[in-house]
Parts: C-alpha cells; structure tokens; sequence
C-alpha cells in the first residue's frame, strides 16, 4: 500500500489526483493512479489467478481468471485490465468471484492439455475445478505438434488463446506479426497465414511468443527433446544472469542450466531494457558457449 | 514496424484490379509497398492508415475467386500495409469466406437452418439442392424468417450476390392501415425515389431539426423516452449528449444494419422498402452529436438491402442532402456503407467497430463506452436503424403525440417480426405494451395448437401459451424474466421438434461465439454438447450443471453473446419443451 498524495504543481492549481483509494474486501488500499484493481489486490497481498496477463503486455482482458466483483457492477469485472477508481468496492473471495474462476479454469482444463501449466494446477486445487464434470465425449483441442525447426515448437493442444504470443509477437514487442488468432469460438487458433510454416512465415525467430506463453504450447525445442526424454528437471536447474554481448545494447539475460548445459534463455520482464524481450542472438546464439552440444 | 514478408504467392490480374477498385471505394489509394517497405499495423494509429479497407478487399477478392487466395493476401498486404498472418485471422473470423481453394467455381448457395426455416422444411431443401450438385452452406437465420425456408446466394467469379425471393416484391401485411407510424411509406412509395420520399413526408424532420438546433433535437428525443430497438433498451438521447459532450472533435454516427439476432428481419425491411428513412435519421444524428461521417454497417446476406441504401445515399448526396451544406446550411455529413461478412456477433457494437476497422469481430471490454471511445477509439453514436427512424416521428409530430403511443416507460410504437407457425408471417408494427396475443392476432393467430413462443430472438426467451397476456414493453417482459430483444416473435405448434429446436439454438451460439474469452468459448460448446447428451430424457443432475455454466457465462464474459448464450435453453427446459 502506498501513501496518498496530491500534487499542487500544476498552474491552475488545481489538485491532480496521483492517487486513487478504494475498498477490497472492506479494507482500504492506496494505489497510484492508472494503476488497476490487479494491482491494488497484489499490494495488498491479495493473490490474484491470472493467465492471459503478464506485466509486460498490453491487456487483452480475455481469460476471465482473475475477475473480481465491483459494487454497482451488473457482471463481474476482470481485475487485469480495469482501472482502480476512488470508491471502488471489490470483492476477490465472494462465491460468485470464486465461482467464475472455478468455471474458467475447469473448462479450460476440459479442452486444452494443462498438463504443463503449473501455475494452474495449485488454482485448480484452489478453487475445486473438476474438469471431468463435462464427460468423456466433451470436445478436446487436438492439434499435431508443429516441429518446424530447431529452436522452438508448437502444440497447440495445450494453448488457451490467451493472446500473449500474439501480442509479444506484435505491437507489444517484436511488431513482426507473424502469427494471429484465426477462426472463430472453440476453432479458434493461433496461426501465421494460411498455417504456412515458421520458416516460410515473418517470424525472425525472436523467441518472445515462447517467452511468454504460460502453458508450454511454445516451448524452446530443447526443453521439448528432453521433455521426450523424460530428462527435463526444472528443480535441477540453476539460473545464472548475464548481460548479452553480443550488441551494446545491454539486455539482461538468464540462462537456464541443467547439467552444466544451457537449456533455455530468458529475461527479467521487469528488466527495463528488455521488458522480457530478447532478439534471435540473445535467445537462441547461446551455443558457442557450449560447442559440445548435440546440434543437427 | 517489421519489413513486409510474403511467401511467393502472387495475386491474379482479375483479383488486383477487384482489390484496387475495393479500396478506392472506400476513399482510400492503393499503395504498392516492397517486400523492405516497412508495415504499419493499426494499433495506436487505426483511424489515420488504410486498414479499415480491410473487410472490402476480402469481399472484392473473394467475389472474384470464390475464396481468400494465397496470392490475393499478399496483394492486400501490398495496398493496405496489413501483415498476411492478420489479414489471415481476419479473413478466417467470417462465415462468408472461404479460406480454401474449393476446386470450382460455383456460386454457393446459403440455406437457413434456424428455428423459422427448421421447422419449414429447411433440411430437405438442402438434400434436394445437393442432390443436384448446388453447393449448400449451412446458414445461421438469413433475415428472412417470414419467408421460410430461406436462401441466399453467394456469387462467383465476379457474379453478384442475390436472394432469389427478392424478385418478389415484399408483402406489408398491414399496408394501408393509417395508424401506421414506421412503416407507413412501406410498399407505398417507390423506395428508390427522393421524390417519392419526400412527398410522403421525408425530409421534414431534418428541416425541423436544423431550425430547432442540435440541443434542442436532443431534448425532443429525451422527453420523447426513445430507447434503443437494437436489443438492450439504452436511452438514444443519453447517448447523444455522451457523444455530442465528449472530447474530440472527429465523432461517427453508426448505423447498425448488421441484423443477426435469429428471428429477425425488420431492419431489412427498412432498408430495402425505405431506405431514405434511414439515410435522413443518420443525418439528423450527425446533427445532434456534432458527427461528420457515418458508416452504415450492412448485414453481407443482405444484397437488396445494400443496394436500395446505396441508391439513397447517392441520389441524396446528388440532391444535396449529404455533403457539405446539406439542404442550404452550413452542415456537412456523409454516410458511407461497409458490408459484413457473416458473423453475428459483428452486431454487437464494439465487435462491429473492429470489424470496420479491420480487425476480427472481437468485443472490447466496456467501459470505456462507445460514446467516448468507439469507432477508431473515438466518441461514436451508434444505433439501430429502427431506433433512428424513430426519430423522425419524434421530430415531425413532437414528443408529446410520440409518448400517447405505448407506456409510460416503454414509448412508441414497435416493430414485430411475426415467423414460424402464425397464419400471416412477415412485419408488423403495434403500440408498445399491446399483448403477446394480440401481436399474434394480428399476423392472423397461430397455424396449429400453439405451444410455446421464442420471445426475443435467440438471446430471448421462451415463453408459454398462459403468456398470451404479457405486455410487450420493456418492463413488462422483463418482469416476466423475458425480454423484447430485437422484437422476435417466433411461434412453435405442438408438431414441433423441440429437441431438434433447441439443439439448433445451442449450436447457434456455438457457432456463432467469437472465442474470446474462455467462459463463453467453451461454456457454449459444453452447452451444446450438455443438451445433445440429454436428449430425449429428464435432465436430472445434468440441470446444475448447466445452471453452473450460465453463472459463468453471466458473470464473467465479456459481452452480451456469452451473457444470455443460455437463457433460450434454460426457458426451454423450464417450460418442460425439453428434457422433461
Ligand atoms: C451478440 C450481440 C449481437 C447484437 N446484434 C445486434 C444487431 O444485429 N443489430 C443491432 O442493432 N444491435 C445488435 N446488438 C446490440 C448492440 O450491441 C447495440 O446495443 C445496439 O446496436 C445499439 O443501438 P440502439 O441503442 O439503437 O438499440 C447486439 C448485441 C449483442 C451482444
Ligand atoms: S519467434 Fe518472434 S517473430 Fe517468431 S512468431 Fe515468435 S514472437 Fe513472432
Ligand atoms: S500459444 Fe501460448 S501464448 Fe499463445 S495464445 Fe496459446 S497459450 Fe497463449
Ligand atoms: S462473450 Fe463470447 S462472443 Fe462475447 S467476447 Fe466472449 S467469447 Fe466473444
Ligand atoms: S488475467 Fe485478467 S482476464 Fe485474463
Ligand atoms: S431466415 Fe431462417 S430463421 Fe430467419
């Protein structure tokens, strides 16, 4: 929680706001202005579910996790995208709060594989979601895993369309726009054009959409052969952080080593050069380092 | 910004040329960008890039190739600056395109299979049609319920698009009646003439409005009570002054033609049988909010529709009634059409504004609200062409003589479109307030023994033959727990199907959700899936569950599509039509 303070410096003098006080769960919680209910729930020490969020992308308000409940509100609000307001009443814990949670994350968990979003599974304990309420015949996304090169690859059995890759991949990181949702309702996908491949799509294989995406439907394609190897021990691995060198610009990397090999690279999303982001050299020219390594 | 990758495909002569001639239609200049120009996607910067030409370069290339070509693609990335994978994600989002070369070059013939045409036969009109070798698609509610089954036909290789039933002039079952307030010009004038128009009666509105002046239009309309026809009964004044009051000094007036709530074929009426009714009332909007420009978004199955408006709109301009300095003053408006292109959440007003800009059809997160921030981010006046219409009456007549008609919190009169089994299906209009049975009345009583009326399209509801008195206003079906949705008033005889009925509408919103968020995405499928695996047995503990989804979809999607995509299901199930 932060103190609230006003501003007088503007000629008018008129008072700017710079912070806005509102009520969660009848308690009160000082946030800057501009700031979001998710933000407010997390400095007040509120854990909040969230999936199609990340502090780096604009939000697309589309999973419906962490919604919350606004007094005056007729439906629930999603807390990732709307702005804290002087006077809000939230509720985060109300069983129509809990209730909707419970819904988004059994129905995802009816049609998409989660088996690799970790994070979901402790909500789903969480809030009860029970996805094999729908039945054995309820319809599942099946998609072929997409290994179209060496550096990263795609199964689409386990995407929840949360937009993110999209989003990394477009006017949030990269502006390349190699890939898009495409078709409609439970058809959805994301896709480049015409489903042509990586290679002959935009992508410049930057390696932000895999950096972001929450379930492992991109996945660096090391971590998916050791996968298959039954050899990916995320417990095992140490992280070590370095600046990149090979440009001036200076991002921030963090490379994952399992075995004394890198495994994958990342960055801080909070690192104020890279937000996250990386280019090609930085997420994927790692190999020099170990030149021993298996390449084909 | 990325330079332009295209994979080798190129487009055919015959499809530059329809994209080209599509784009400067819309007053926008093809440009031809290399592969190491640089793309400039919307984003921050929708209003001012060619983007918005997105949706009639689709229609232009899949007019002339039958589908969305791999080289046609890459040409509109060419001209618009719009990267292939999203003109691909848009392209993909609409019923109307094929997104895969379908090996001829046949015309394709779109047959209903809702509820009016359901139960008309609509499913042997397919078998004949594909026994003959037509290629069939398979159509959510085409607009014309009251002429069930319906068709309509999807041109080729440059052919245009038609309804076959259009060569028939469309029949006005209470022409002549001089109560008439909305349809009175319908079937009496020649739709295609200004003069015509003008004799009975057009134009005088907006001479009215310019004398009394914008604030003084926008109090007429206030304490006239005009709520929105479109489905959610907002205040049109209020919206007014939103927009009229906001920031900004670009605003849009649009009209929403988009017209796919099953059940429903009013607007289509208007269009086609009095086009300037809706080209003046736009007008009068422009007026009102302080607006310059408006788009007309069209319904893509509606071809006579588009044509009749776009003859209005031209012979009106020609006329100076659109332009600068419309009719001697110093106001200038213009009006422009778009076509959708089969999807019926693109009649949700936000969906529709990403459509038009060149986006998919996906709602947006309210607030901010349209008035504010709607059309390219800007204050947008957006309204159903029977609520606009309205305003002319209010005008003309004052606001007083407007409130005799209906109730006191439900003004005016109301479009019905009376389908399925009624004696006299087609448009009716009636005092706001007047009963279910009396509605029925009119259209000459029900064919058979009535068993259960969808009220409201299907985001509405099912209601019962005790519900013959239940007033058709908006407090009188909401007190009912029904509502009047886009005056849908659908009649199903004890012969129907019923299982086969509500599948459909299940189906419907599977079909027609736009995958955004997850509570609708999946919940209608489960939906779906819950009352196929039902069928023909009680619902037991199955009813919970569906009661779990509804909550969901309620409380946490995003827009109105999820909000009700069970409510027709529920009513059903509760009126014992299934799972009993
Ligand atoms: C799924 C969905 C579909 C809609 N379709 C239409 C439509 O076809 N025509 C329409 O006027 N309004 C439609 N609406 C309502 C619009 O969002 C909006 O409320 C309306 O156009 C406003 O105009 P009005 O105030 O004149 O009624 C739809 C809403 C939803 C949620
Ligand atoms: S690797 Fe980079 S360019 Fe390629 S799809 Fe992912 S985000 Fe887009
Ligand atoms: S691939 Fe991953 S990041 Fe992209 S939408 Fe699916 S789950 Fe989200
Ligand atoms: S409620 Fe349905 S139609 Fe509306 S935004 Fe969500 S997924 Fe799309
Ligand atoms: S995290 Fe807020 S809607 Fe997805
Ligand atoms: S046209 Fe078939 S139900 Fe409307």
């Amino acid at each position: 929680m932060t103190i609230a303070e006003t501003t007088t410096e503007n000629p008018d003098e008129t008072p700017i706001e710079t912070s806005v006080t509102l009520t969660i769960n009848g308690s009160p919680v000082t946030v800057d202005q501009g700031q979001t209910v998710l933000d407010a729930c997390t400095s007040a020490g509120i854990d909040t579910p969230t999936l199609c969020y990340a502090e780096n992308l604009t939000p697309v308000n589309a999973c419906r996790v962490c919604v919350v409940e606004q007094e005056g509100s007729r439906t629930l609000v999603p807390s990732c995208s709307r702005k804290a307001e002087d006077g809000m009443e939230i509720q985060t814990d109300s069983p129509r709060v809990r209730h909707s949670r419970k819904m988004v994350l059994e129905f995802l968990g009816s049609g998409v594989d989660m088996s690799q979003a970790y994070q979901v599974h402790r909500w789903m304990d969480e809030y009860g979601a029970d996805p094999g309420r729908y039945g054995p015949e309820a319809a599942r996304i099946r998609e072929d895993v997409k290994v179209q090169d060496d550096l990263y690859i795609r199964d689409y059995d386990k995407c929840i369309l949360c937009y993110k890759c999209v989003e990394a991949c477009g006017d949030d990181a990269q502006m390349t726009f190699a890939i898009s949702a495409s078709g409609r309702g439970f058809d959805a996908r994301i896709s480049t054009e015409f489903d042509v491949t990586l290679p002959d799509s935009a992508c410049v294989y930057c390696g932000n959409c895999v950096g972001v995406c929450p379930t492992g439907a991109i996945q660096f394609k090391t971590e998916f052969d050791m996968r298959q190897a039954d050899n990916w021990k995320p417990e095992e691995q140490t992280v070590t952080q370095t600046v990149c060198s090979y440009c001036g610009v200076g991002c921030n990397l963090e490379l994952h080593v399992q075995d004394e090999k890198i495994v994958k690279v990342t960055s801080p999303a909070d690192h104020s050069v890279t937000h996250g982001h990386l280019c090609i050299k930085g997420r994927f020219g790692w190999t020099y380092v170990q030149p021993t390594i298996e390449r084909r | 910004m990325t330079d332009l990758h295209l994979t080798a495909d190129r487009a055919t002569d015959a499809e530059a040329a329809a994209i080209d001639a599509a784009i400067v239609e819309c007053g926008l200049e093809p440009v031809i960008i290399d592969e190491t120009d640089r793309l400039v996607r919307g984003g921050l910067h929708r209003a001012n890039n060619a983007r918005h030409g997105l949706l009639p370069a689709l229609h232009a290339l899949h007019n002339v190739s039958g589908w969305i070509s791999h080289g046609g693609i890459n040409y509109i990335a060419q001209t618009l600056g719009v990267p292939p994978a999203e003109s691909f994600g848009v392209a993909s989002f609409y019923e109307m395109f094929r997104m895969e070369d379908p090996g001829h070059t046949d015309d394709v013939v779109h047959v209903c299979v809702d509820g009016a045409c359901q139960i008309a036969g609509a499913d042997g009109v397919i078998v004949s049609l594909e026994a003959s070798g037509t290629t069939v698609h398979r159509s959510p509610c085409l607009g014309q319920c009251e002429r069930a089954p319906a068709q309509f036909v999807q041109g080729n290789q440059g052919r245009p698009d038609f309804v076959a039933a259009d060569r028939e002039p469309t029949v006005i079952p209470q022409q002549g009646d001089p109560t008439l307030r909305l349809l009175k010009r319908m079937g009496v004038t020649d739709p295609e003439s200004l003069d015509d128009y003008v004799a009975y009666g057009g134009y005088s509105a907006l001479a009215k409005a310019f004398s009394m002046g914008a604030e003084a239009v926008l109090d007429e309309v206030d304490s006239a009570g005009l709520k929105g026809r479109g489905g959610a009964a907002f205040p049109t004044a209020f919206k007014w002054r939103g927009v009229r009051g906001a920031d900004g000094d670009k605003k849009w007036i649009v009209v929403n033609a988009d017209e796919s709530e099953p059940g429903t074929f009013k607007d289509r009426h208007l269009m086609e049988l009095d086009p300037f009714s809706i080209v003046e009332a736009a007008t009068i909007a422009g007026f009102a909010t302080g607006a310059q420009k408006g788009f007309i978004y069209v319904r893509g199955e509606y071809p006579l529709a588009t044509k009749r408006l776009q003859n209005a709109i031209d012979v009106a301009r020609e006329r100076g009634f659109l332009g600068d300095g419309i009719a001697g003053s110093s106001i200038g408006f213009e009006l422009e059409i778009r076509r959708g292109a089969g999807a019926y959440i693109c009649g949700e007003e936000t969906a529709l504004f990403e459509s038009l800009e060149g986006f998919r059809g996906e709602p947006r997160q309210k607030p901010p609200f349209p008035t504010t921030h709607g059309l390219f981010k800007q204050p947008t006046a957006i309204n159903n062409p029977e609520t606009l219409v309205n305003v002319l009456g209010i005008l003309n007549d004052g606001s007083e003589a407007y409130k005799q008609l209906g109730t006191p919190d439900s003004t005016g009169t109301r479009l019905f479109c009376l389908s399925g089994h009624v004696a006299n299906p087609g448009l009716y209009e009636g005092p706001h307030g007047m009963t279910l049975g009396e509605a029925i009345e009119m259209a000459g009583g029900p064919t058979g023994e009535l068993r259960a009326v969808l009220l409201g399209g299907a985001a509405g509801s099912f209601v019962g033959i005790d519900q013959m008195d239940l007033p058709l206003s908006f407090e009188g079906t909401r007190a009912a727990g029904a509502s009047l949705g886009s005056g849908v008033v659908k009649l199903f005889n004890t012969e129907t199907d019923f299982q086969a009925v509500v599948t459909r509408i299940a189906e419907f919103f599977r079909n027609e959700s736009c995958g955004q968020c997850v509570p609708c995405r999946v919940g209608v499928v489960r939906q779906h899936e819950l009352i196929i695996r039902t069928a023909g047995r009680s619902m037991n503990g199955e009813r919970s569950l569906l009661d779990d989804m509804d909550a969901a979809m309620k409380d946490a999607s995003i827009c109105g599509l999820g909000h009700t995509a069970s409510t027709a299901v529920r009513s059903a199930i509760d009126l014992g039509l299934i799972g009993a």
